[in-house]
């Protein structure tokens, strides 16, 4: 009991920030229809930042997270005008095909800048352990967890609630009724880029505490589509329980069953739901069929 | 097909031709001469970097056929190549099949195994279909890896080298021929499927889907066949990579391949023979180009050196994000530019921009 506990303090923790991916690319799928396979490495490139201005710079923790969102910020928001924008409204090969190519660019990048090697260094969530009955749970997995839902539901408020968010939604809904309607299609596409890259990089921050900084982050960018279609691609509630689903899925087949399987799981879910359920569980029921 | 300004066909052979015009002719012989003469005067290093361009043609071709042509996007372009590579590498090794034979039935099977993972594209579109190709990339590549008594896991097969007419194809110079000769067979059957009518329901299909059943093309047929066809070029590729290397590692099959030969296809222009084999080229030779140029600096500046596989991946990216905001159409319609630009040359008259590649 004990161990599926701390499992579960695991998978939920990882699928936290899968989840924050995760989100990451539903605000930008929702608002523009681009399918971002760059969004893992949006959350490399937040490792990397806080990594950067905590042990390379030496800024406080505080400050050290508000630069790296503005970086992180500022660099989405130059690939969204430089690299999206022309291509608005071409087929979705060349969407997936120019996401695919700003991760090579970003990840070359970050390759060059801070080289192959993990780095470590010191989180800002507390190292110790939390010993609840019999489990022995790793304080930093445990407070991981309230962090990354506390930004989603801004996020889900933001989307509910402001001026932009409603935009975003009223764009996704109908961009032409949008556009009529006064609301400024750039600056939706801006904002949400903005929130991606918000989003990624706090996951990225909190994996550098969890895991370290080393470039397999990237790795975590694939995962993000298991979550997000057996969420539903549009939804952020389907993000988050798509990426706990998804987390905690990986983590009892790699303990229970083993053999790698936990590697491939989360795409065999994604292959059962696309035969059912292609829209997911909290996703729009409109797919395009033939 | 398109007809340039000015020709007029009066025999039925030059209506069905492919090349049916002397300037036409004339580029396709200057272009076999040099095939010819290549392998003669180039290095080992250029044999093999040759070898690479003509294996990645025939995959590249494979791949337009689905993506380019029918619209279909697939990211299981290496699982495809990796069941054509462990096919013919297993039945040569396990139950001594001829060469030959084996990589026939690597196609045949490769070509089987796409159809099956095309089965989705009856329900899924677009997005949906590309998701689900990855899903299959990346299972395919668990079982290389994990499934031991077949594949023999992360251990590499290793092959004995072909031997055609007697002679072994375990130089570059020998194997240059197989490898061109499979690869102009494979534009030239494709070039001659794309304008049948299977090739035009190809692109009904991609264009308008709706259009196509409308006008009596079986959509879910064709998507199949789609598949088919171009697994069954993928096949042969991935056994082409086994026997030109003689040995099958699962690294050279990962998702990083589908993605490089999507590249090629895109930077080459979709849809497009000439395109698959440009496209092939530039992505073959750009590493290897900037690695030459790595060592030329390095007595200058040697931290380059460390920084050399970073650059390949920025470089890589950034040729992608160009072409697809400057010229979607790739290298294949830069060429038709160039030549539409010395037809009337030297006067400023331009043929339109609709010209279809």
């Amino acid at each position: 009991m004990d161990i599926f506990l701390q499992l579960t303090v695991s998978g939920l923790s990882t699928g936290m920030i899968y989840a924050l991916a995760a989100a990451g690319f539903v605000v930008i799928y929702k608002a523009s229809d681009v399918i971002n396979f760059a969004q893992g490495d949006l959350l490399l490139l937040g490792t990397y930042l806080i990594f950067f201005s905590v042990a390379q710079v030496g800024l406080p923790w505080s400050l050290g997270v508000a630069v790296t969102l503005l970086l992180a910020v500022a660099v989405a928001l130059a690939v969204e005008r430089l690299v999206l924008r022309p291509l608005v409204g071409e087929p979705i090969i060349s969407m997936i095909m120019v996401t695919i190519g700003l991760s090579s660019v970003l990840r070359g990048v970050t390759g060059a800048i801070w080289g192959p090697n993990p780095r470590s260094f010191d989180s800002f969530l507390p190292a110790g352990d939390i010993v609840l009955g019999p489990a022995t749970l790793s304080a930093d997995r445990v407070l991981s967890i309230p962090i990354a839902l506390a930004v989603l539901a801004a996020l889900g408020l933001f989307f509910r609630h402001t001026r932009d968010g409603i935009a975003m939604r009223a764009i996704a809904d109908d961009q032409q009724a949008a556009l009529s309607m006064g609301i400024s299609i750039p600056r939706v596409f801006g904002v949400a880029w903005g929130l991606a890259a918000v989003s990624a990089a706090l996951g990225g921050i909190m994996l550098a505490g969890i895991v370290g900084v080393s470039p397999n982050v990237a790795s975590i960018g694939l995962r993000v589509f298991p979550a997000v279609i057996l969420g539903g691609l549009d939804s952020i509630a389907g993000a988050v329980l798509g990426g706990a689903v998804i987390g905690l899925l990986e983590v009892y087949v790699g303990f229970y069953v083993g053999h790698g399987l936990n590697l491939v799981v989360p795409y065999m879910v994604l292959v059962l739901v696309l035969m059912v359920r292609p829209y997911g569980l909290f996703g729009k029921e409109i797919i395009e069929r033939v | 097909m398109s007809l340039d300004c000015g020709v007029f066909h009066t025999r039925y052979e030059a209506d069905m031709g492919l090349r049916p015009r002397p300037l036409q002719r004339l580029r396709l012989g200057i272009l076999a001469l040099f095939v010819l003469v290549f392998p003669f005067v180039a290095s080992p290093y250029w044999l093999d970097l040759a070898n690479q361009v003509a294996i990645a043609t025939v995959g590249a071709i494979g791949l337009n056929i689905l993506v380019g042509s029918t619209g279909q996007i697939s990211l299981g372009q290496g699982a495809f190549m990796a069941i054509g590579a462990y096919t013919a590498g297993l039945l040569t090794l396990n139950f001594g099949v001829p060469w030959g034979a084996s990589v026939f039935a690597a196609c045949l099977v490769t070509a089987a195994a796409g159809t099956f993972f095309g089965l989705p594209s009856l329900r899924l579109k677009g997005l949906y279909l590309a998701i689900a190709t990855l899903a299959a990339q990346e299972i395919v590549e668990w079982a290389m890896t994990n499934w031991t008594a077949v594949t023999g896991g992360t251990e590499a097969i290793v092959l004995p080298a072909p031997v055609l007419f007697g002679v072994r194809m375990n130089t570059g110079f020998n194997f240059y021929w197989l490898a061109v000769l499979t690869a102009a067979g494979t534009a030239l059957f494709a070039a001659n499927l794309l304008r049948s009518r299977i090739g035009r329901a190809f692109e009904a299909v991609r264009d308008q889907d709706v259009a196509a059943s409308v006008i009596g093309v079986d959509v879910f047929r064709t998507k199949l066949l789609a598949f088919a066809t171009s697994s069954f070029f993928v096949g042969l590729a991935g056994a082409m990579i086994a026997f030109h290397r003689n040995i099958v590692t699962w690294e050279r099959f990962t998702l990083s391949t589908s993605i490089v030969f999507l590249a090629m296809i895109i930077v080459g222009g979709l849809g497009s023979i000439r395109g698959s084999f440009l496209g092939a080229a530039l992505i073959t030779l750009l590493p290897a180009m900037i690695t030459n140029l790595g060592r030329a600096i390095q007595d200058t500046a040697p931290q380059v050196a460390s920084l050399l596989p970073y650059a390949q991946q920025a470089v890589f990216g950034i040729v992608i994000i160009l072409f697809l905001i400057f010229e979607p159409r790739g290298l294949s319609k830069l060429w038709e530019n160039l030549k539409d630009y010395f037809h009337v040359w030297p006067f400023a008259y331009r043929r339109g921009e609709s010209r279809a590649g």
